[in-house]
């Protein structure tokens, strides 16, 4: 690297680059009149990929590198989890439509049991509200420590998998002690939850929350100012305001484009409107917003659980409505009532009012609706969740127009979808 | 497997072997010190054991998450259940490259044919683990849209669990090394008693090979 | 939601703007449903929109075996300014079901009018993409009507084991 001048000068280097011309070079014969590059190429990212997003197929139309068309084609984790839900009382449903969205799964089960208790028509206690909003804020904080490790290591940024994983497992641990199981909890029943905490989750919980922001802000260290994610997700694939609204987008793509729609603030429901939180927005809706809103996300739910935690009352922790709720088991010694009750819960489950409710709430990836169609007996009639990654999915072809095929990647990694929400 | 080396560490025996191993080297042993020798401190199989025993050590699993159950299949990567202390981190995305293909998720009937393709192309000796209720059996959803791995792909290991835990997984993928490593018998085929079956051998003739070559006779697959 | 009386004026705008294209109303645990005209569909969608239900959250079908007409296909409309919701609901016949596609109108209903075709056989007209979507290309049959069987493998019991019933022939 010797300067030949003085000051800022062109080392011999590089002053050989810039003399290497290629005018001599003439184009292969074949393709005499059409200059190669402006040959398309429809290219399959079949469903089996080292991207770590499930089963999603694209059809990826490029000339050179640049992506011109789209198509994705889903299906392949279609598990008939509508058509199962039909076939089983309200109660036995909850797990099998828990497994739907399989990174959001107290979303899943919230909204469904959400929609049963409107068509049924009780009020869930206070008590088992402000436990729905603790785990499903902590189901949040899990599904985007999920989301970050698996995209930075699309994007290459492989460490960034094994922090995130270590509070995953944080997150587990803590659902493990309340609920028994890491994932997949059905925790959430129809009236509230299915269990009261043990002794002692509320101060783990509290040590997990003063841990969370710190390592949030670690994992930001690493990568907010980091020159290789600058460069692959600033001014990457921005989709304005109104092209997301008109195609459905919601959630964290919709903020990211400066748009607050949120609703837990807007339409609130389950005591989301005793807490004080704010929602991020980005400023351009490109990909580094999505990320940056989901990392502030993150901080907000932790801020979320610190003030359900403070103000849980007491009461209890599922309705007290019989015919919906099982008795708890020392009342079956003694009432004859109670006895009936649990066995007719147990064996036919509760009978809905016929009709027809639709419930939404927001997942980590947008609006998650349930829509659930009663017709008098004990299993639901039809049963539609309305998956905000499905309906997500529809704005890649738009983001990604003209863009890289790399830039593709990266988009897909901060779109955050969940096959199994998509196919169901 | 556990080597176990005979004799003991006393500093006075380590010299007198240090001298052995040096006359070894010289060529200056005769015959009975030499086997004396030998027996004591070489580790002698048989080549089938010894290729099994490495074998086992070094899965490559692939990567093929499809539901759930793949993200605690991510988990046994991460740092709590880790499986690169036993050697199985690296998860190779090419199928050509992998030995292990474990089944985490529901196996849609539209996924199956694929699965089974991915299975076809990666090479002999090759393990499949059916993970989780859904790749097993059917799992929670006994409906028209899944699929039991067991139709299509012969399994070595099933793990029960919906998703099962980490550990759990590891078990399982403990179990399939245990496996490896104990019976030398490679190819799914012996495994199996897969005995219907027909290899395509190069020397019977490039025209069996160009009729059977995917994508050729059959139809366009989705799209 | 609009409450019962709003939704009465509403879908009294909706009949003097057009006749036939509202069939009913119903107001249920605080959700308001419009029954339209299938013909109308999307005379009556766009009109909600100059109202100011100015998205669509999710279009999706129902059958209501054994009641006819057999196919509904609903569509959730959201007010983000009034923070309302409502609901419109069509019902076609097995034999006849055709319905006006709305994506032309509304991007966001590209997918779900192919799931809902999918699932439940209803053709939307003027779909820019009528195919599949979750089932395999070829599958015949339309898995969410409620005649179509569950389907799945019959449970294989110790007892039958013994006899040799192996449920892989």
């Amino acid at each position: 690297m010797s300067a030949t001048e003085a000051g800022p000068g062109k080392s011999a280097y590089r002053e050989r680059e810039e003399s290497v011309e290629l005018s001599h070079v003439k184009a292969p014969a074949a393709y005499d009149g059409e200059a190669p590059d402006s040959e398309l190429l429809t290219l399959n990212m079949g469903p089996h990929h080292p991207a770590t997003h499930g089963v999603l197929r694209l059809l990826v139309t490029l000339e050179g590198e640049v992506v011109r068309d789209l198509k994705p084609i889903i299906g392949y984790v279609h598990t008939g989890i509508e058509k199962t839900a039909e076939d089983k009382a309200y109660w036995k449903a909850i797990p099998v439509i828990e497994r739907m969205d399989y990174l959001a799964y107290f979303f899943n089960a919230y909204a469904f049991c959400g929609a049963t208790e409107t068509l049924l028509d009780i009020e869930v206690p206070r008590r088992a509200q402000y436990l729905r909003v603790i785990h499903m804020e902590l189901n949040r904080i899990m599904s985007h420590l999920v989301w970050l490790g698996t995209s930075a290591l699309d994007l290459g940024a492989m460490s960034m998998f094994w922090y995130c994983f270590r509070e995953r497992e944080m997150i587990l641990d803590l659902f493990e002690y309340s609920t028994g199981q890491r994932m997949h909890t059905r925790y959430f029943q129809v009236g509230g939850v299915i269990e009261d905490v043990p002794a002692g989750w509320a101060d783990k919980v509290r040590e997990f929350c003063d841990v969370m922001p710190g390592r949030v802000d670690q994992y930001g260290d690493l990568l907010s100012k980091n020159e290789i994610v600058l460069q692959r997700l600033r001014n990457v694939c921005p989709l304005g305001n109104e092209e997301l609204l008109a195609l459905g987008v919601t959630g964290p793509l919709l903020r990211a484009a400066g748009n607050p729609w949120d609703l837990r603030k807007a339409m609130p429901y389950c005591s989301y409107e005793d807490f004080d939180f704010k929602i991020p927005v980005g400023t351009e809706g490109d990909n580094y917003d999505r990320f940056a809103v989901r990392m502030q996300e993150m901080k907000e739910s932790t801020k979320i659980i610190v003030q359900a935690l403070d103000g849980l009352p007491e009461g209890p922790f599922i309705v007290e409505d019989r015919k919906v709720a099982l008795p708890p088991r020392h009342e079956l010694a003694t009432s004859m009532e109670a006895l009936i009750h649990h066995f007719k819960l147990v064996t036919e489950g509760f009978r809905v009012p016929p009709g027809e409710v639709y419930f939404p709430v927001e997942s980590p990836r947008g609006e998650l609706g349930c829509f659930v169609r009663s017709d008098g007996s004990s299993k639901p009639a039809r049963v539609h969740m309305r998956d905000p990654s499905f309906v997500n999915l529809q704005a890649t072809n738009a983001m990604v127009k003209d863009s890289y095929i790399a830039d593709l990647i990266a988009t897909l990694a901060m779109m955050d979808p969940v096959l199994g929400g998509i196919d169901r | 497997m556990e080597i176990i080396r005979p004799g003991s560490e006393d500093k006075q025996d380590f010299r007198s072997r240090q001298l052995t191993a040096r006359q070894l080297l010289t060529g200056d042993l005769d015959d009975s010190e030499l086997e004396a020798h030998v027996e004591s401190r070489v580790i002698t199989t048989t080549m089938d054991k010894a290729t099994a025993w490495a074998r086992g050590n070094a899965f490559m699993p692939a990567t093929f998450g499809l539901a759930c159950c793949a993200i605690e299949m991510m988990s046994i990567v991460a740092g709590r259940a880790d499986v690169a202390r036993f050697g199985f981190e690296a998860f190779r995305a090419s199928p050509r490259q992998a030995d292990l293909l474990i089944l985490s998720g529901r196996v849609s009937i539209k996924m199956a044919p694929i699965i089974r393709r991915i299975y076809d192309q990666m090479l002999d000796p090759k393990y499949a683990i059916a993970m989780g209720a859904c790749s097993s059996s059917m799992g929670v959803f006994n409906n028209y849209a899944i699929v039991p791995a067991d139709k299509f792909l012969p399994v070595d290991v099933h793990v029960p669990g919906c998703p099962p835990r980490p550990e759990a997984l590891m078990h399982g993928i403990l179990k399939l090394r245990s496996m490896v490593q104990l019976d030398p018998a490679q190819g799914w085929r012996e495994r199996h008693g897969a005995e219907r079956t027909v290899e395509v051998l190069p020397e019977e003739g490039a025209n069996l090979m160009a009729a059977n070559v995917p994508g050729r006779t059959g139809h366009g697959s989705n799209a | 939601m609009p409450d019962a009386t709003g939704l009465e004026l509403l879908a009294g705008e909706l009949r003097d703007a057009e006749d036939e294209s509202v069939l009913g109303t119903l107001h249920f645990r605080g959700q308001a449903t419009i029954l339209a005209d299938p013909r109308h569909v999307r005379a009556v969608l766009a009109r909600l929109r100059g109202k100011g239900y100015r998205h669509l959250m999710s279009v999706h079908g129902v059958d209501y075996y054994p009641e006819e007409p057999r196919l509904g296909v609903l569509y959730e409309l959201l007010d983000r300014s009034r923070l309302d919701r409502v609901r419109v609901k069509v019902r076609v016949p097995t034999d006849a079901a055709v319905v006006e596609s709305v994506t032309p109108d509304w991007p966001t209903a590209d997918h779900q009018e192919r799931e809902v075709y999918d699932m439940f056989g209803v053709v939307f007209e003027g779909h820019p993409d009528p195919r599949r979507i979750l089932m395999p290309e070829d599958y015949e049959g339309f898995p969410q009507r409620r005649d179509f069987p569950i389907g799945g493998e019959p449970v294989l019991f110790t007892k039958d084991a013994a006899i040799g019933a192996d449920y892989t022939q």
